[in-house]
């Protein structure tokens, strides 16, 4: 499963990176190449940064609430930018009433408190799985 | 016990008898496998017996309350004289939203108010600057200016009151504000008091709210220091937080560590600026986590006060003993909290508010079980407060002071815990102190290890957490308070009108003797309290202070 590429990025102004730092050691315990982004991301330096690193999924976590206003424009900006097949899951605190509403927008998986990291990884592996089929070129 | 009933040698000899003739076989035959060890890691014995404290002397380690070194409480009369203050920190959506439930809780009991600011208040952004997108009101109160901050304390008598504000790099700010709008209710700034957090060395270890470098960061604090102890005596100028260092992660030993070696570079700061340790340091407190262990905590505030008073007697000469006083403040930990069966999060409060009175703390904040979700709503912001009076009104706990003072178990725990935190300030001062350390990156590594440690461990059970990793199922939704888009329009008219009708010569030229000022190193204070009466925003003082400043860029690694 190696060569899988994740970026683990934090938007908004919150300064917790206690879970963002957990999953990026879980992931690449797990063998998956980490990049993560550093705190207070915009959601264009978030884009970019994914399409320089050329990262297969975007891991979003975030803790302030804002989730509602700036997941819609990173997933308007992959749009824009022809970045679709990237698979964006998020985690953090986010009401479960929220949930349906960004996956509407096109939020693969949202991960909730107490989620263990190994089901992150099983996740990750399934679905990308699916994008590059065993005998595919990647 | 008497010394004639058995000596020392015999209660060992008696106690391996006892666990190799009963409690090994006995065990064994029931093969739970279980470790014996606190959330922390730290290996605990199936019994504590007289000879674990025997190095322990009652007159000099332990003394009574009130006198030095003051580990069974810092007051003689503890809450025999006054009850600790109940302190709920809340905020959120506009000042009138927040002022409505600071006028609620003080009706139901709370007996101090504390202040949530949003994100972009906390980052020293404006509402109406592009980072503040989405976040207005959402993690506390949209406060950009004095306008919003009339309206906060509207109607709350700033004498009657204490105030704690969490603020940090713009803490001068928001003190200013707070000042300001004290005198125009006609109250002394003499008069007033409360708390400003204003602990910058923990935001770059472990919440990461931070503006400015850590050397400028550090001048602005002793700023405020040198200017409470002239103008605003009875204010606390600091409070030097473990809480966000145990919420990122670190052990109990860590939080108690981190936050004793960041009070001693504050410290040594303000005195290398001249100022008199003793008429400063009254003034410093301190902020610790409850979580989950039980009695670790109450071990880690009792060695707290005990290190402190010897810190600040022995390494820093002062004699005034109001400079030896580690007075705290708790809040229940928030990391603990679990999104699965929110209604046991309840419970979790409970014993975590417990073990900070077990403990001897000075106020108490009590989390709401809903706050894996969102901030809490009225009704379990409620049952958090009353939480907090069952403890004080119901349970007996406060009959007698330092009620667990005395146990083989704590008192021995409370020694092993001085022993680690003296071990890692030793560390830390061969380092060259805290802010070198945090250049370093160490305390920030040492977390992030014991974050990752326990993560593991919960993920393979070793560690257990009741509706997440065990005992789990399904629980209805719980009713959450929701701050929709409209508090967002409504906060950013008032900030429009702000812009549009100051005199905007006056906050130029007080912005212009703000930077000025700040080139020659002068004490800030009373620039950035004309700034804020004049109506310049938080935004515009924290970039003016950004030209001379700069900003600090953590560096990336996970």
């Amino acid at each position: 499963m190696s060569g899988i590429r994740v970026l683990v990025a934090k938007p908004g102004l919150d300064g917790h990176d206690r879970g963002a730092k957990i999953i990026c050691r879980a992931l690449r315990d797990a063998g998956f190449e980490v990049i993560y982004s550093g705190l207070r991301r915009t959601p264009e330096e978030i884009v970019h940064t994914a399409l320089q690193e050329d990262v297969d999924v975007i891991g979003l976590s975030i803790l302030s609430g804002a989730h509602s206003v700036l997941f819609p424009k990173i997933m308007d900006l992959l749009k824009e930018n022809n970045m679709e097949d990237i698979k964006v899951v998020a985690g953090g605190i986010i009401p479960e009433k929220d949930i349906s509403y960004l996956k509407k927008i096109g939020i693969s998986e949202v991960f909730l408190p107490g989620t263990q990291t190994q089901s992150i990884v099983d996740w990750i592996k399934k679905n990308m799985e699916k994008e590059n089929p065993p005998d595919g070129k990647s | 016990m008497k010394k004639k009933d058995m000596s020392k040698k015999d209660i060992k000899k008696d106690y391996s008898r006892w666990k190799k003739e009963k409690y090994d076989p006995s065990l064994q035959k029931k093969n739970t496998g279980k470790k014996h060890e606190t959330i922390s890691g730290k290996k605990i014995k199936e019994l504590y017996i007289p000879p674990d404290v025997e190095d322990i002397d009652y007159k000099k380690d332990l003394g009574f309350p009130g006198e030095y070194p003051y580990t069974r409480g810092i007051h003689s009369t503890m809450y025999h004289g006054r009850l600790w203050t109940m302190r709920q920190f809340s905020g959120f959506g506009t000042a009138e939203d927040t002022n409505q439930r600071y006028k609620y809780l003080l009706r139901h009991g709370q007996t101090g108010l504390s202040v949530a600011f949003h994100l972009p208040t906390l980052m020293g952004v404006d509402s109406d600057h592009p980072l503040a997108g989405g976040e207005i009101g959402k993690c506390g109160v949209a406060v950009d200016s004095l306008a919003d901050m009339e309206v906060l304390f509207d109607g709350i008598p700033l004498d009657k009151i204490t105030t704690s504000m969490t603020i940090n790099p713009p803490a001068a700010i928001l003190w200013a504000m707070y000042i300001a709008v004290a005198e125009k209710q006609g109250v002394s700034p003499k008069k007033i008091s409360g708390t400003i957090q204003n602990d910058i060395l923990k935001e770059y270890i472990a919440q990461k709210t931070f503006i400015y470098p850590p050397r400028p960061s550090m001048k602005l604090i002793v700023d405020t220091f040198e200017y409470g102890s002239h103008e605003i005596p009875r204010w606390n100028t600091i409070s030097i937080s473990g809480y966000h260092i145990r919420e990122a992660g670190a052990t109990a030993a860590q939080e108690l560590s981190f936050t004793l070696r960041d009070g001693i570079e504050y410290v040594e700061w303000a005195l290398e600026r001249g100022l008199n340790v003793d008429d400063f340091a009254p003034r410093l407190s301190f902020f610790f986590n409850a979580h989950n262990d039980f009695f670790e905590e109450i071990a880690k505030y009792r060695a707290a006060r005990k290190i402190w008073a010897e810190v600040m007697k022995e390494r820093f000469g002062a004699k005034n003993p109001r400079s030896w006083l580690l007075r705290f403040h708790t809040q229940t930990s928030g990391v603990s909290l679990m999104a699965q069966q929110p209604n046991n999060n309840i419970i979790r409060v409970a014993l975590q508010g417990l073990s900070a009175v077990l403990g001897g703390t000075q106020s108490l904040h009590t989390n709401s079980l809903d706050e894996t979700y969102a901030l809490p709503s009225q009704e379990a912001v409620t049952i958090a407060l009353r939480t907090q009076q069952i403890i004080a009104h119901e349970s007996g706990v406060i009959n007698t002071i330092d009620p667990l003072g005395g146990s083989y178990f704590v008192e021995k725990l409370t020694r092993e815990m001085e022993e680690k935190a003296k071990e890692y300030i030793k560390k830390i001062d061969e380092m060259g102190g805290m802010v070198k350390a945090v250049e370093m990156g160490f305390p920030q590594k040492e977390i992030a290890d014991s974050a990752y440690r326990y993560q593991r461990e919960v993920e393979k059970k070793e560690k257990i957490i009741v509706g997440v990793n065990a005992f789990e199922s399904e629980h209805e939704p719980i009713p959450l308070l929701r701050i929709d888009e409209s508090v967002a329009n409504q906060h950013l008219s008032r900030l429009k009108k702000v812009r549009e009708t100051r005199n905007q010569n006056q906050v130029k030229q007080n912005l212009d003797d703000l930077k000025k000022a700040a080139r020659n190193e002068e004490n800030l204070m009373p620039f950035i309290l004309n700034s804020v009466k004049s109506y310049a925003t938080l935004g515009e003082i924290t970039d003016s202070l950004k030209e001379i400043y700069g900003e600090y860029q953590e560096p990336v690694t996970y």
